[in-house]
């Protein structure tokens, strides 16, 4: 099922003391999810992305703008006919049910020419049971099971009723850092085994990177970037997606453009054409770093890391927005001993310059990639 | 490392353990005794043999009998009426959100008010004397019903009235706690059951219900308890002579007989005493194996 957000807003509203206070949760949502998609709203906690995921589920109503299934406008349907399968971050399994009577829970609630028998509720409750593989707990209730079990569970319930669109809610946030692992790729074998649209929320980027096919990064209620989880990283649109994507985080310097040139700090690290002389923000992945002794960025050396498979250089430098830059190198690239002085060449497609009043991405003609 | 025998740990719980077997443990067993003692002298504090002719007594005794045949009719209708009741108006109170503090307090005002107080009003709005018939006939009046003496009239009067104060006294304290428990579910519960397109009643039933009911089974353990211990209420309404007014109830048979008119007889009390613990026993039991099937922890 396509999902398409028209200009979509949730504004809540509060009176504490008399006084009335505003929060945007979802300012402006548009955008347009392909069928058959899992998709990753992304974003740090107080961001709106749950208030965005319960907008689509009908939780709650928009403020203004209007919400799609397909061509059919959802905007004023109820939560009970929207048929989507919710998970909830706490699973909200019915511990007084085992788990077949909770996966038969939706079933049972169907009313008119819709209800089915009880046979058929039980067959399609452990079907779904078996596709999330837990067909043989059906008779335990949900406090007998470990936290991967009971999402399982809470995935099932979901599916069962064969919602058209599937929500989760920081569906691994429970669990912990292995089973957090092997559950995000049962739910994309799951995602790609049914074919269902699903929209998972999560503020863990490494999550939505390694199985969304798309992601959503918002940040204040308003949607940052859309795309591939790749493309995203390589390609931030401003300084706050460069900022939010990245595990050791990117660095980021105060620099400028002067005549054709991209300088941070002092230092003249390489030409930039078809950029005006301006004042920028320069983002470069800790993986853009090329240990040069004649290299054009000269950072005063901190410490040394040594990770197995790489090393990690911390350093200063003038320009520098925070404490110390962390460069990623290859295991083996030499520091000499007791060095004051660290020199590095960069990698240009892993430097991101960004406008320094907007925070937007400023990109130059590739090619000259001259030092 | 904590020993298990430690004696420190007993002469820590010593106090407490001496207050509650002069006060508690003692007078238990000392009333077990006293039931099977016969023919007991209060002023020679002597007896004549042991045996079960104190429980035989008791047992033939027509105002005990009447006491057993009340306390019963009281605890039937009270308190399933009372915990229905409750739970009915704790819902609503918990589905309301704007003068839910009011009402609240409103509900919760019996409990806090004295009850030969409380007691008063009821004979103000039932009594019926030579000036007026009181408050509840003028409503029967009403409807074209004769008007009807409560207090000292027909014995199925008197018992309405009775468990109607009951169900009144007892109703503030279980408001009390089943709204707390109603609070106590996690709202989770109920987005997910709205996900999937539940009917209201069906979520009272099968979420709701289900999540309160160690709340409810508390509740109606002691409420079946408290409606056996019933005493001061029924003085409230129809005065110290209860026998006369057929209204006694099996522990105002206990202090009949250890300090009302007919008074002086501590065997026959401990007996009635000793039968209505039992009766406790019983029905508490049957309540224990009744919810392992319908409570769920």
């Amino acid at each position: 099922m396509r999902i398409l957000f028209d200009e979509l807003t949730k504004v809540f509203t509060d009176k504490k003391r008399g006084k009335k206070e505003s929060v945007v949760a979802v300012d402006h949502f548009s955008f347009e999810i392909p069928d058959g998609q899992l998709i990753g709203l992304l974003g740090p906690s107080g961001c709106g992305k749950s208030t965005a995921l319960h907008l689509i589920s009908g939780l709650h109503t928009p403020t203004s703008g209007r919400i799609y299934f397909g061509d059919e406008d959802m905007t004023d349907v109820p939560v009970e006919k929207r048929e989507v399968g919710v998970v909830f971050q706490n699973y909200a399994l019915y511990p007084h049910l085992s788990v077949l009577e909770n996966i038969m829970f939706p079933l049972d609630n169907l009313e008119g020419n819709k209800r089915i028998s009880p046979n058929e509720m039980r067959s399609r409750a452990r079907a779904a049971a078996k596709l999330v593989q837990i067909d043989e707990l059906e008779s335990r209730r949900p406090k007998e099971l470990s936290g991967g079990q009971q999402q399982r569970v809470a995935i099932a319930r979901a599916l069962v009723k064969q919602p058209r669109v599937l929500l989760l809610d920081e569906p691994l946030s429970n669990l912990d850092a292995r089973l957090r692992l092997q559950t995000r790729e049962e739910i994309r074998r799951i995602q790609k085994g049914t074919g269902v649209t699903t929209i998972f929320v999560t503020h863990d980027q490494e999550e939505a990177m390694s199985i969304s096919d798309q992601i959503v990064v918002m940040q204040s209620g308003r949607v940052q970037q859309i795309g591939k989880p790749q493309w995203v990283y390589d390609f931030p649109a401003n300084l706050f997606v460069a900022k939010f994507l990245g595990t050791p985080p990117i660095n980021v310097f105060r620099g400028s453009i002067r005549g054709g040139r991209l300088f941070i700090g002092k230092d003249d690290v390489f030409a930039a054409p078809g950029l005006s002389d301006q004042e920028v923000w320069v983002g470069i992945r800790p993986e853009g770093f090329i240990l040069d002794e004649q290299g054009p960025l000269r950072c005063t050396f901190q410490s040394l890391e040594m990770m197995g498979r790489d090393i990690s250089v911390m350093a200063g430098h003038v320009a520098l927005e925070g404490e110390r830059l962390q460069a990623l190198l290859e295991a083996g690239s030499g520091i000499p001993a007791g060095a004051a002085q660290v020199n590095f060449s960069l990698k240009p497609d892993k430097v991101h310059v960004f406008s320094r009043d907007t925070q937007v991405r400023l990109d130059w003609q590739k090619g000259g990639m001259g030092k | 490392m904590m020993e298990r025998n430690n004696p420190k740990g007993w002469l820590y719980l010593l106090p407490a353990m001496l207050f509650l077997g002069v006060f508690m443990v003692y007078p238990l067993i000392d009333v077990f005794i006293y039931s099977f003692e016969q023919g007991f002298n209060f002023a020679s504090q002597s007896y004549d043999g042991v045996g079960m002719r104190n429980y035989s007594f008791v047992l033939r005794d027509p105002y005990f009998l009447q006491a057993v045949k009340n306390t019963f009719i009281l605890v039937i209708f009270t308190v399933p009426i009372s915990t229905g009741l409750a739970l009915l108006i704790s819902v609503g109170l918990s589905s309301i959100k704007a003068v839910r503090h009011l009402y609240q307090t409103l509900y919760f005002l019996p409990y806090v008010t004295n009850t030969l107080a409380v007691g008063l009003v009821f004979m103000i709005l039932f009594k019926k004397t030579p000036y007026t018939d009181g408050l509840a006939n003028l409503i029967i009046g009403w409807f074209g019903a004769g008007p009807v003496d409560f207090i000292d009239g027909p014995y199925w009067a008197k018992m309405f009235v009775l468990c109607f104060y009951t169900v009144w006294v007892v109703m503030p304290f279980k408001i009390l706690i089943l709204t707390s428990a109603l609070a106590s579910v996690d709202e989770g519960y109920y987005k997910a059951a709205q996900v999937d397109g539940t009917r209201k009643i069906r979520v009272f039933t099968r979420i709701t219900l289900p999540m309160i009911s160690p709340t409810i089974f508390y509740l109606i353990i002691t409420g079946f308890i408290g409606a056996f211990k019933a005493y001061s209420d029924a003085v409230a309404l129809f005065g110290t002579d209860l026998n006369a007014a057929e209204m006694n109830t099996i522990v105002g048979y206990v202090y009949d007989m250890l300090y009302g008119s007919s008074g002086g007889y501590p065997s026959y009390a401990s007996a009635a005493a000793i039968i209505l613990f039992l009766i406790v026993l019983t029905i508490t039991c049957i309540n224990l194996l009744i919810s392992k099937k319908h409570v769920h922890y």
